[in-house]
């Protein structure tokens, strides 16, 4: 089974959002992660929704996704290069003493300390799900208190002409 | 309002309607369906939809109201697929609403052309509990092709539009419209658009010349192939399309449960029917085929038998359809054309040469003389299938015959031959009780001169008999035909086969007399308990200017064969106890 991240351009209409949900819940598919955002256009909303499952699979539910009237159109980002960005806050234990010797480990990831408070602060990442990973790895050893974090957001990268990706 | 539709009610008679004029939300959804060419409304009153009811009132529509919304539904349904026009059916909120369910999922199943029109609570008591309400919309999302909850008066034209377009178009399917009372009450100046544009739908899909090429390839090189015709050579209106090309290639068709009809059960080609209760050589056709060519056909699992590998394993799979979703779906195919059957045949007619199928061919119809349909005849008892027979016999297989789901439903399909498209209705992916009578009704209310037979079983009769009321208010020919095995008959069998003969609640000996009961609704009503009988009160029932219900009280034990049981590859058939 591999990670897929498909692209779903649909109308910004009350409701789509249950209908891309039961769809994957009626196919017997499942959603690892999904954000959903306006776009270019208004009146359409983008989903990014990252899924596993074999080719086979894959197709089907993008063709599946499809059917759905509100859907415009459903692309395989994973098909070709592509950009894709998640953002994470952490919330960990640490004194504002221990601020300097933080700011040294966010430092390299390009997090920021974004909340100092008498006994916790709050960290804010971006980036693939594998640096942010990295991060939560080395915050670990603090306590992390709380954690919140983003689906990935997504797009082909412009060397592949948009045509390019695998669209139904 | 455009030159086109002026001229559309003048050819129609349909009441002139004002464009601009001030209406209610009412009034607008029905100048709509007026603009739609709808002629018959199948529904059931109530308080969210009392506007509408309110201007129905002496209106040109003809409304049949049901005794159930259920009833509604299925008669909307039948008449959809007796006609291929969309079904047309109205429930109030809440309950009303929900009754609609099943109907709706049976509809979305057999892709069937439907728009359900559904009140709702007034938007201010939307999402409070409130009294009848219920969320429609959202309980409907999986057994929909689409639905619509209504915001504003504005958008309703626009919406009853788009909703005739995707229920029609493409694969059809059930759309619904939800209408809360509000909208239906609020009052705006009448529009109708022309045109529809729904961005990113598919409506129609002519494949390229190029696909067309590799499915006629693909398909020429077989020596052994076979059609596997399925519901959309129905919905394509393809039946003329198919004929030419299995004629001028010399290709045998197999239909299936859903096709039946699409391609006729006469003709020296047809192999009537594959799958669970299919025929031998349908089957062996299936496992000895070096191609099989779907047509509009989704490889469902009662033909498969879910065993995909094990399924037609000689063949290369070609798979013809307008859903690009079912191409894969449930077998690997090795071409395959995503377009409309209809289309893509015509095209592919010109360029196809004929198969050197003629062994292949000859092979077949030995198993068909071999292997035909058969059961052990014994005297006076009168079997099921020589009810069916009998039918098909006296009407010489030109009746529009409905079913219900059951042992009656499987011998009906093997035993009626059925010549044209749109004569045999039935409910296919959701195997629905309950659906056959209605369903009757709403084929006779679209074809009054013809004959419609609705074949039930004792036990789904008793799902929606009280839409005998119905036929005897419209006066609606329908001939129900009760096969009568005082039990579940299906039900029994599988316990008879597969749980060692524990009966478990399928006894229906204490069911009504169905006679009285058709008496009671002002129905006539006729038994028969033998072979003679039978023919007789059947040829009464036939010469009868009005609905009657016939029992046929027939032999309690017999099973339905051939069978492939469950979990079991086509290879493995029963072909029954004598
Ligand atoms: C609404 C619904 N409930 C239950 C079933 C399961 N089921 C399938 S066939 C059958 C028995 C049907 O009996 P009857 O109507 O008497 O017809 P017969 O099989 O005897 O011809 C049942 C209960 C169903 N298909 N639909």
């Amino acid at each position: 089974m591999q990670q897929h991240t498909i692209s779903v351009l649909v109308n910004d209409q009350p409701g789509v959002l249950t209908r891309v949900a039961t769809l994957f819940g009626q196919r017997g598919f499942n959603i690892d992660s999904i954000t959903v955002g306006g776009t270019e256009e208004q009146g359409l909303s983008r989903m990014i929704i990252s899924t596993g499952g074999d080719d086979r699979q894959i197709n089907q539910l993008m063709k599946q996704l499809h059917k759905l009237i509100d859907v415009i159109s459903v692309t395989n980002l994973s098909e070709n290069p592509f950009v894709s960005r998640e953002l994470a806050l952490i919330k960990v234990t640490a004194s504002p003493s221990q601020l300097a010797e933080l700011n040294g480990i966010v430092e390299p990831f390009r997090a920021a300390i974004v909340d100092v408070g008498p006994s916790s602060l709050i960290v804010q990442v971006t980036g693939d799900t594998e640096k942010i990973d990295a991060l939560l790895v080395l915050l670990q050893s603090y306590g992390v208190i709380e954690l919140t974090r983003t689906g990935a957001v997504a797009m082909a990268r412009s060397i592949v002409p948009a045509t390019a990706a695998a669209t139904v | 309002m455009s030159v086109e539709m002026a001229e559309l009610q003048k050819k129609n008679g349909i009441p002139p309607i004002q464009f601009g004029e001030e209406v209610s939300g009412a009034e607008t959804l029905l100048r709509c369906l007026i603009l739609e060419q709808v002629e018959y409304i199948f529904g059931y009153p109530g308080g969210a939809v009392l506007p509408i009811y309110d201007s129905l009132y002496g209106s040109y529509f003809k409304h049949i109201l049901t005794r159930h919304e259920q009833g509604a539904i299925h008669a909307a349904d039948g008449y959809a697929r007796a006609t291929g026009k969309p079904g047309v059916c109205i429930a109030t909120s809440g309950p009303g609403a929900t009754n609609l369910v099943t109907g709706i999922a049976t509809a979305q199943m057999d892709s069937v052309p439907l728009v359900c029109i559904t009140g709702n609570v007034a938007q201010s008591l939307i999402g409070t509990d409130a009294f009848q309400e219920a969320n429609i919309t959202g309980i409907t999302i999986p057994i929909t092709k689409h639905s619509y909850f209504v915001r504003d008066i504005r958008d309703l034209p626009r919406i009853v539009k788009e909703a005739f377009h995707i229920a029609t178009t493409g694969r059809p399917g059930p759309v619904l419209i939800d209408i809360p009372k509000d909208v239906a009450n609020a009052k705006a100046p009448f529009t109708y658009p022309d045109k529809v544009e729904i961005r990113g739908y598919r409506a129609s899909l002519v494949p390229s010349d190029e696909e067309v090429q590799g499915f006629v390839k693909a398909v020429s090189e077989a020596k052994r192939p076979v059609i596997l015709a399925g519901g959309g050579i129905i919905a394509a209106q393809a039946e003329k399309e198919l004929r030419d090309f299995a004629e001028k290639t010399r290709i045998p068709v197999i239909n299936t449960f859903m096709g039946l009809g699409g391609f006729s059960g006469t003709h020296e080609l047809s192999l009537a029917m594959p799958g669970m209760h299919g025929n031998y050589t349908a089957n062996q056709a299936l496992l000895n085929a070096d191609c099989v060519i779907g047509l509009g056909a989704r490889f469902d699992d009662r033909i498969t038998m879910g065993r995909t590998k094990e399924f037609a394993p000689k063949a290369r799979i070609v798979h013809v359809d307008i859903d690009p979703a079912e191409l894969g779906k449930n077998v690997e195919t090795a071409v395959t054309v995503a377009g409309d059957v209809k289309s893509t045949l015509a095209k592919a007619i010109p360029l196809a040469k004929a198969c050197d199928s003629e062994a292949w061919i000859s092979q077949l119809k030995e198993w068909q003389e071999q292997y035909p349909y058969k059961y052990k005849k014994d005297g006076d008892v009168l079997k099921p299938q020589a009810v069916i027979e009998l039918l098909y016999n006296s009407t010489d297989g030109e009746a529009i015959v409905t079913t219900d789901v059951g042992q009656h439903q499987m011998w009906t399909a093997q035993y009626y031959k059925f010549k044209h498209p749109r004569s045999f209705i039935s409910s296919g992916g959701l195997g629905t009780m309950g659906f056959g009578f209605p369903a009757a009704i709403g084929a006779q209310i679209a074809h009054p001169d013809r004959t419609v037979i609705s074949v039930v079983g004792d036990g789904g009769f008793q799902m929606t008999n009280q839409e005998l009321a119905i036929v005897s208010q419209y006066n609606i020919p329908v001939k129900v035909a009760i096969v009568n095995n005082q039990c579940l008959g299906m039900v029994r069998q599988w316990q008879e086969l597969f749980y060692d003969n524990r009966y478990s609640q399928i006894d229906l000996t204490c069911s009504p007399d169905f006679v009285k009961l058709a008496e009671a609704y002002g129905v006539k009503g006729l038994r028969a308990s033998t072979p003679e009988e039978a023919e007789a009160v059947w040829a009464e029932a036939l010469a009868h200017d009005g609905p009657v219900v016939v029992d046929f009280r027939v032999a309690q034990e017999e099973n339905v064969y051939p069978m492939v049981a469950s979990g079991n590859t086509l290879d493995q058939m029963e072909l029954g106890d004598d």
